[in-house]
């Protein structure tokens, strides 16, 4: 028996024998940091960056993200690795719209945050332009533990995140200024 | 082995005072002609019987802003595989009238050629099956590589090179 798993961390809770009360919001989150389905949308290095991430060596699926879902059905994590063309940016906005709540989105790397060193007509200055990015991960290209760490900040996102926030106008506003719904 | 003095004397002796300029920069016999000849001339080069330009290498423009008159120069480079040699032409064109008929009929390779250079330098290829963009988005309303825009704010801190590990 391997003694040496770790276990993710009860929420505060009040216990007694057979039974344990604790807050919807907190288990909820629980269940979803540590079951983050991702969508990897790699276009360039970054998303080479992001296989060697996902490999056995620094292993994403230790994260819970264990199943790469290369469609926008029940994945959680929109994971933007690469730089996006102008001409790629109604199929990036597309499949975060495809995506069903909760829904995150990292930005992986230089281009994805900011359109990095192409600073052209042609690219993208940055996916924020088109849909809102809960994470971005600098570097360019990014090493492995910079995404695992982008990954580890998503999960403290989802873990501290009301149940009804993405009901709160604020969250509405948010999605309006990008013209969704 | 063919040379560029054969081959020039060839181009000569059949379209006479409908081509000029010429020149070997690199070895690369260059030549300019007129857009009413560009087609016969491609069509003479890759039907004749020793020289055989049967490959359209490419299709690409320059803009020279500078220059009244002959803004652009669309240039096409051909190569014969049977011989292993290359040549380029240029033909140039004004600004107020950038058009030019397509070599779709000649080299089928030509159609994408064409729409790249249409959609980065805004040539018109008059008979071209169709002509869209084919790089960038289709609701761009201009021609990026032209040279009229104005260079990069030096003062710029936002994407210095540090920023890159350059």
């Amino acid at each position: 028996m391997a003694t040496d798993i770790k276990m993710a961390e009860a929420p505060a809770s009040y216990d007694g024998p057979g039974f344990s009360a604790t807050s919807f919001d907190k288990i909820i989150g629980l269940a979803r940091a540590n079951s983050l389905w991702p969508l990897p949308f790699a276009t360039s290095c970054c998303g080479i960056e992001f296989m060697s991430t996902m490999a056995s060596h620094y292993d994403l699926a230790r994260f819970g993200s264990e199943r790469p879902s290369f469609s926008p059905r029940q994945a959680d994590m929109l994971l933007v690795a690469g730089t996006i063309a102008k001409k790629m940016a109604p199929v990036v906005k597309q499949v975060y719209l495809q995506m069903a709540e909760p829904r995150w989105v990292v930005a992986i790397g230089a281009c994805a945050t900011s359109g990095g060193i192409f600073d052209t007509y042609s690219v993208l200055q940055g996916i924020d332009r088109i849909i809102p990015v809960d994470v971005y991960v600098p570097g360019c290209p990014p090493r492995p533990e910079q995404i695992l760490d982008g990954v580890m900040q998503i999960q403290e996102l989802a873990k501290n995140e009301s149940l009804r926030r993405r009901n709160t106008e604020e969250y509405q506003k948010l999605l309006n200024s990008y013209n969704i719904q | 082995m063919l040379t560029n003095e054969e081959v020039a004397q060839t181009i000569i002796n059949q379209f006479g005072e409908a081509v000029g300029d010429f020149d070997d920069p690199y070895d690369l016999l260059t030549f300019s002609t007129s857009r009413e000849q560009i087609i016969p001339l491609i069509s003479y080069l890759k039907d004749h019987k020793t020289l055989q330009f049967g490959f359209l290498t490419d299709i690409t423009a320059v803009h020279y802003p500078d220059s009244p008159g002959r803004e652009f120069c669309v240039v096409y480079h051909l190569h014969s595989l049977i011989n292993n040699f290359r040549l380029r032409i240029k033909v140039y064109l004004s600004k107020e009238d950038i058009h030019i008929p397509t070599a779709v009929p000649l080299f089928a390779g030509a159609n994408w050629m064409e729409r790249e250079t249409f959609d980065l330098f805004g040539v018109i290829f008059d008979g071209h099956p169709d002509l869209r963009r084919i790089l960038n988005m289709e609701e761009m309303d201009y021609h990026p590589m032209r040279r009229e825009y104005p260079l990069e704010d030096a003062t710029r801190e936002d994407k210095i090179d540090a920023l890159f590990g350059r």
